[in-house]
């Protein structure tokens, strides 16, 4: 059984979204998307400075049987990304909510329209998905 | 079992979904005049009149004395090449599906890759691309991928780039909204000044193509323009002749200033001339090297070496997440190839003849093509077209138009040159002369001789 924290959002491509009160945002990829790619050797990240759509792709994650794209939940412009990704892919492996973050965004919009579901939302899909 | 996969039925539903007529039609972009026609091959020959036929065929094509490179280069190719290019354990056009089973083929594709670094002066290479042509326009949509400070998709693409690079770049990359940019050449010294790229500085551009040697022969100031390049956030491609390598500066050392990285950003160009016979539309094989900061971008294969379960050594292809077996419509590439026979024979070429051994090739092209542009401007009615040093090709202008004179040194059974005049209009009657090693004191007096014939037949009476 995966790791859902419940105080993050999620998307059906994966990733979650950890919301500050000031439109900052925080992104990554979940549990169970760590644990089905496998032992990851490579992570893109975005540059800081670009605007993204939200559905955009925007980083790479690459194990050693695959290679998938991030999208980003929702549109904002880059204000950080994980630079320590790129010596220790194996971070997102170990910690994905935590140590093994993607980006942060600044967003210009209320996320609340985006396409988000709760961890029990998100528990209920992979269950589904499974099924 | 029918070994024809689609049936005439088959044929016409497809060629209706499309909305063709029929074969022929999709390939009416051909002009008339390129299209081979028929063969006229008598029916129901044997093997030995067949044989027969096309020696008697081939015979009339002649041996000419050929002074035209031009992207192609006429090298003269130790026999064990192809003895050892066409045995059986290498004698296979790709590099194996079933990867792991085939150490050999691995092996040499990791020596070559070792050498093409060396050469070039970057950190990784890849298995080869299809030629010289396309690997510029794999290295253009490369450059898109890695140059995060741009988003401009302009790169600049100097008029002393091989046209026909230039022309293969802009159909293969020209339709994914790349813009490619002309940057003019000075007319007296035949390279690419740094003045007609300052109107871009400071704009958004992705990258920069410099060609060294250029077209014409010419050295490019290539530190100057890689630093330039490199101030105002702007990738550089190198596109190289691999021989010249052996005197040249590695595009990976190009650049002086010490506040901006050193080196091309991406190195390509076309291995022909390591051991590939001329042949019309090949095959030849391109080639790409790159930082390792950017491999991820770079198309083709990789081989890389490891260790096994027990702790041997061993090559397996490596970073395959990139390529289009895994990452389908994302991959870096899903049109290149690889030419893994070439490479082979480029294999043994470079390691027969050492670094010594191709560096005496370079310098001996170098000074055949000195004695032919001296020997040729000495001809009443030709001059060199250009004053920056070169490298084995060289301008000359005449002064008449060039094709009846080439058509005349033809006859003689001399391919004296590229006329210039559809490409360069602007030069004049130019034409583009290229002499190898292959090429003895004879044959160039050969041609100067039979030039001043045709240029001046009364002087020469006299």
């Amino acid at each position: 059984m995966s790791n859902i924290p419940s105080d993050l959002r999620y998307t059906k491509s994966h990733e979650w979204l950890r919301a500050a009160p000031n439109g900052a945002v925080e992104i990554g990829i979940s549990d169970h998307a760590q644990s089905a790619l496998g032992d990851l050797v490579f992570v893109e990240v975005p540059e800081v400075g670009r605007a993204l759509k939200a559905g955009e792709a925007c980083a790479v994650v690459e194990s050693v049987k695959a290679a998938s794209d991030v999208y980003s939940p929702v549109s904002g412009k880059v204000t950080a990304a994980n630079a320590a990704l790129a010596s220790q892919p194996e971070l997102l492996n170990q910690d994905p909510y935590g140590a093994g973050w993607l980006f942060r965004l600044q967003t210009n919009a209320p996320i609340d329209g985006a396409p988000l579901m709760s961890a029990a939302d998100y528990a209920k899909y992979l269950a589904d998905q499974a099924s | 079992m029918a070994f024809i996969p689609h049936t005439p039925d088959d044929i016409s539903r497809m060629l209706e979904a499309i909305g063709v007529r029929s074969i022929d039609d999709l390939f009416e972009e051909i002009p008339a005049g390129l299209r081979a026609g028929a063969l006229k091959v008598p029916e129901g020959v044997g093997e030995m009149e067949l044989g027969r036929l096309m020696s008697e065929r081939a015979a009339g094509d002649g041996r000419p004395l050929n002074f035209i490179g031009a992207g192609a280069y006429e090298h003269h190719i130790p026999a064990p090449v192809w003895a050892i290019a066409t045995r059986g354990e290498f004698y296979s056009a790709y590099t194996p599906y079933q990867a792991e089973a085939s150490q050999g083929t691995l092996q040499l594709i990791y020596e070559y890759q070792s050498m093409m670094c060396a050469l070039t002066g970057m950190e990784v290479s890849n298995a080869s691309l299809y030629d010289g042509a396309s690997a510029l326009a794999e290295a253009c949509l490369m450059a898109v991928r890695t140059n995060r400070a741009a988003t401009s998709r302009r790169i600049l693409m100097p008029r002393s780039v091989n046209p026909t690079y230039a022309c293969v770049a802009r159909a293969i990359a020209g339709n994914q909204d790349i813009a490619f940019e002309a940057v003019d050449f000075d007319r007296s010294a035949g390279r690419t000044p740094l003045e007609s790229l300052k109107p871009y500085g400071g704009q958004d551009i992705t990258a920069l193509v410099v060609q060294q040697p250029n077209f014409f022969g010419c050295l490019e100031e290539v530190d100057q323009l890689t630093d330039w390049a490199h101030q105002n956030k702007i990738l550089v491609i190198a596109v190289v002749n691999p021989i010249s390598l052996a005197l040249l500066k590695p595009p990976g050392h190009w650049g002086e200033r010490i506040d901006v990285a050193r080196g091309a950003d991406i190195v390509c160009g076309e291995g022909q001339p390591l051991g590939v016979p001329l042949s019309a539309g090949g095959p030849y094989f391109g080639f790409m090297a790159t930082r390792m900061q950017y491999v991820r971008q770079m198309p083709g294969r990789i081989v890389g070496r490891t260790l096994d379960a027990d702790g041997r050594p061993g090559f397996s292809l490596t970073l395959q997440a990139r390529e289009q077996h895994i990452r389908r419509s994302k991959a870096t590439s899903n049109i290149c190839t690889n030419q893994g026979l070439m490479v082979t024979a480029a294999t043994i070429y470079l390691s027969l003849l050492g670094a010594a051994g191709l560096e005496r090739v370079a310098a001996v092209s170098l000074q055949r093509t000195a004695d032919l542009a001296a020997s040729l401007s000495r001809v009443a009615g030709v001059r060199a077209a250009f004053t920056a040093p070169r490298f084995h090709e060289a301008v000359l202008l005449l002064d008449r138009p060039a094709a009846p004179v080439l058509a005349a040194l033809a006859r003689r059974g001399i391919f004296g040159g590229l006329d210039l005049a559809e490409r360069y209009p602007e030069l004049g009657h130019a034409i583009l002369v290229c002499a190898t090693e292959t090429k003895l004191a004879a044959d160039i007096d050969s041609y100067a001789g039979a030039l001043a014939d045709i240029m001046n037949p009364s002087r020469a009476a006299a």
